[in-house]
């Protein structure tokens, strides 16, 4: 009976399809919302999962997420570097700076002046513990240099605004492209004959060292600060450009303050238990000890329940359930009862109420099916083509959700199907006589 | 209950039929308080087997009424159906039902087809709910469908029928399963004349067997004289019975 089931609901081409459809859309709706919401969160954290290669992260007790910095003194990392079963331990200055730079407007050739706030990120002198997991152009090993800083590559579109900085290009384009923009010149010497694509910088650095060319230079708290890279960071929330520079010219680059040191990231000695050393650093110092996980559980949790994303997000997610639940359920509903005529035949004929209702179950759940697999498969596919680490929108799709939906698109099918089998249930057989 | 009955005292001895559905004092009501409906006062009424049993009377008599209680889909409110000795009336819900699939088959006047199923899945429908396999239950309703004079269309789905061949894929899978109880509510009503006839005189052939009641509901004064037991009915009361000729017979088959 299962097959005439299928032959009855596909037979009505139109309201098959209407009612397949109307599935796909709160399947993906649901499965978009929730990963652009998963990916949002996931970019609250991405300076955690950026920052690599220690074990621990240790900080105010206070502290709620990564972006709350409770500066701390610099005599705690001594503390830190006090407890047993530590590797090592090294300060991180994380906070915001202000940046300004100028250059010349690609099509007007005006000056243009920038001041944009940047988020800085202080990195151990000696270790550089903390660095950018990948170097788009240049070497990390140049922030020995005075005055270097690296930035992230799709911050600087914040940096030079509207100037259509092309994120997609090779290195060397990419390089060329920033050159041109930074040129310190007037504009009057700004003319045809320099438009070559000669580098100014290039030459003096190259013979004197086999350092990287200085792309443009900025100023932060009254202190020239040298680019001498570009790295890739993962999106921020805010997305503000991000600054790499060694701790201690990090703190030049931000207005004195007593207290400077946000982080401490700690290295545990091979076979120590990471939890166990947390909480001797804890007891020991006074401080939070969290694990790149806590950190980010900690960070995300705060996201949840002190702003109104998630309330937005979920508004959405439940009005594509309900909206679906609608559609699906009023289009399958008037599918039953354009059949119920059938559905009386069967009964008359010896079907029974069980199987009655496993046939009408069966259509919604093979309705649901297709509608599941195409709005995964849409939202998927959106996702795909907003792709890419210089991409605006977040998007990332947890296999969590992939049940989630699954159980959401389920629950519909059954509230969808819920009047329907209701009227089989009832239908009494002598309907088949009348009129 | 087997017994031998004499129909009629013309009809020599010789030419005996079973008792085949006995319906006893049944009464319906629909509804209660001043918008009842009394569809059936004590319908008393037998049916032998061999023979096609009519049941004529003006619209709203009760006679769709009446074949609904005996096929098993409605339930009276007094009385007793049997049905070659197996009371109907006193089976539960969930028998019923069973007893349904395997013993009553239905003809409806607007054919009730499947319009997603081919004219021999249509057919197959009791099999396949008895459980018979589909590819079996398919072939074997493309060869009755083919003994009704289908075999080329077996293929087709309703809308691709005339009424009169949907009717005849109808009357197939009303036959499938050898039920023992035909139950037709006005078969050839949606048909013209000559198409009416020709489904009547297919059910004539097909259905009638001494192991099978046939009882066909109808207005068409027509096709009257192709039943052999004509109950006339009137405002859920029996009113007189007949034979094809018009003779009268008596309501019940005496059982000696
Ligand atoms: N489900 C029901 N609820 C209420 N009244 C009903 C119901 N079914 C039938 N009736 C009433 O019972 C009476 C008998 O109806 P029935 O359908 O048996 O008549 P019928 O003889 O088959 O008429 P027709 O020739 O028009 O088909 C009618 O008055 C009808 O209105
Ligand atoms: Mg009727």
């Amino acid at each position: 009976m299962g097959w005439i089931a299928i032959r009855m609901l596909t037979g009505d081409r139109a309201k098959f399809i209407g009612i397949v459809f109307g599935l796909a859309f709160a399947s993906a709706l649901i499965m978009q919302q929730g990963s652009i919401f998963w990916g949002l969160m996931l970019r609250t954290c991405a300076q955690i999962y950026d920052l690599r290669g220690a074990d621990l992260w240790v900080m105010d007790p206070s502290v709620q997420f990564i972006d709350d910095v409770k500066p701390m003194l610099e005599r705690q990392l001594g503390i830190v570097r006090g407890v047993e079963g530590i590797q090592w331990a090294v300060p991180l200055y994380k906070g915001n700076a202000r940046a300004k730079l100028t250059f010349l407007d690609k099509t007007t050739g005006k000056r243009v002046d920038v001041t944009e706030q940047v988020i800085l990120i202080g990195l151990d002198d000696n270790s550089l513990v903390g660095e950018p997991a990948e170097m788009f152009t240049g070497n990390l090993l140049d922030l020995h240099r005075p005055n270097s800083v690296i930035v992230d590559k799709v911050g600087l579109r914040k940096l030079f605004p509207r100037q259509g900085l092309n994120l997609t290009k090779t290195p060397e384009e990419f390089k060329s492209q920033l050159v041109k923009l930074s040129r310190r010149k007037e504009p009057a010497i700004m003319s045809k004959s320099i438009q070559t694509n000669d580098i100014p910088n290039t030459k003096t650095v190259d013979t004197a060292s086999e350092a990287s060319p200085v792309l443009f230079e900025m100023e932060m708290n009254e202190h020239r600060a040298e680019v001498v890279g570009v790295c890739n960071a993962s999106r921020t929330f805010q997305s503000n450009a991000v600054i790499y520079t060694t701790f201690s010219r990090a703190k030049e680059f931000v207005p004195r303050e007593r207290k400077l040191l946000s982080y401490v990231l700690v290295k545990v000695q091979p076979g120590q238990n990471h939890a166990e050393i947390a909480k001797r650093i804890t007891q020991q110092s006074g401080l939070a000890a969290l694990t790149t996980d806590e950190f980010v559980a900690k960070t995300i949790n705060y996201y949840l329940r002190y702003t109104g994303i998630p309330i937005n997000f979920m508004t959405t997610v439940i009005l594509g359930f309900i909206v679906g639940t609608a559609i699906a359920g009023q289009m399958f509903y008037s599918f039953t009862l354009e059949n119920i005529r059938q559905f009386g035949a069967l009964k008359a004929m010896g079907v029974g109420n069980l199987r009655i209702v496993g046939m009408v179950l069966l259509q919604a759940g093979l309705v649901g099916f297709l509608g599941y697999g195409l709005g995964v498969g849409g939202a998927t596919l959106f996702g795909m083509a907003n792709r890419g680490q210089n991409s605006e929108l977040a998007f990332y799709t947890h296999w969590y959700l992939l049940l989630l939906d699954a159980g959401a698109t389920m629950i519909i099918c059954v509230l969808a199907s819920l009047l329907s089998v209701l009227k089989v249930v009832m239908l009494e057989p002598a309907i088949v006589f009348r009129g | 209950m087997e017994a031998e009955l004499s129909l009629n005292p013309d009809i020599p001895k010789t030419q005996t039929k079973r008792l085949a559905v006995r319906i006893s004092s049944v009464s319906k009501q629909f509804g209660k308080g001043e918008q009842a409906v009394k569809a059936l006062q004590g319908i008393t009424w037998d049916v032998a087997a061999q023979e096609v049993a009519m049941l004529v009377g003006p619209s709203g008599c009760g006679k769709t009424t009446l074949i609904s209680v005996v096929a098993g889909i409605l339930n009276a409110d007094q009385g007793s159906v049997s049905i070659f000795g197996e009371s109907i009336t006193a089976m539960s819900d969930r028998y019923k039902t069973k007893y349904r699939a395997k013993n009553v088959g239905f003809v409806f006047q607007q054919y009730n087809l499947l319009p997603a199923l081919t004219a021999a899945e249509n057919a197959a429908v009791p099999l396949l709910i008895q459980g018979v396999p589909r590819l079996k239950a398919v072939k074997e309703a493309s060869e009755l469908l083919g003994q009704l004079g289908l075999g080329k269309r077996i293929h087709a789905r309703p809308n691709q029928l005339s009424g009169g061949q949907q009717q005849r894929v109808a009357i197939a899978r009303a036959l499938i399963h050898k039920p023992k109880i035909l139950v037709c509510d006005e078969p050839t009503a949606a048909l013209d004349h000559e198409t009416g006839m020709i489904v009547m005189k297919l059910i004539r052939e097909l259905a009638v067997s001494d192991d099978r009641a046939v009882i066909v509901v109808t207005h068409d004064n027509r096709i009257f004289p192709m039943g052999d037991r004509v109950a006339h009915m009137d405002d859920g009361h029996i009113e007189s019975i007949v034979d094809g000729s018009g003779r009268p017979i008596p309501a019940m088959i005496d059982i000696p």
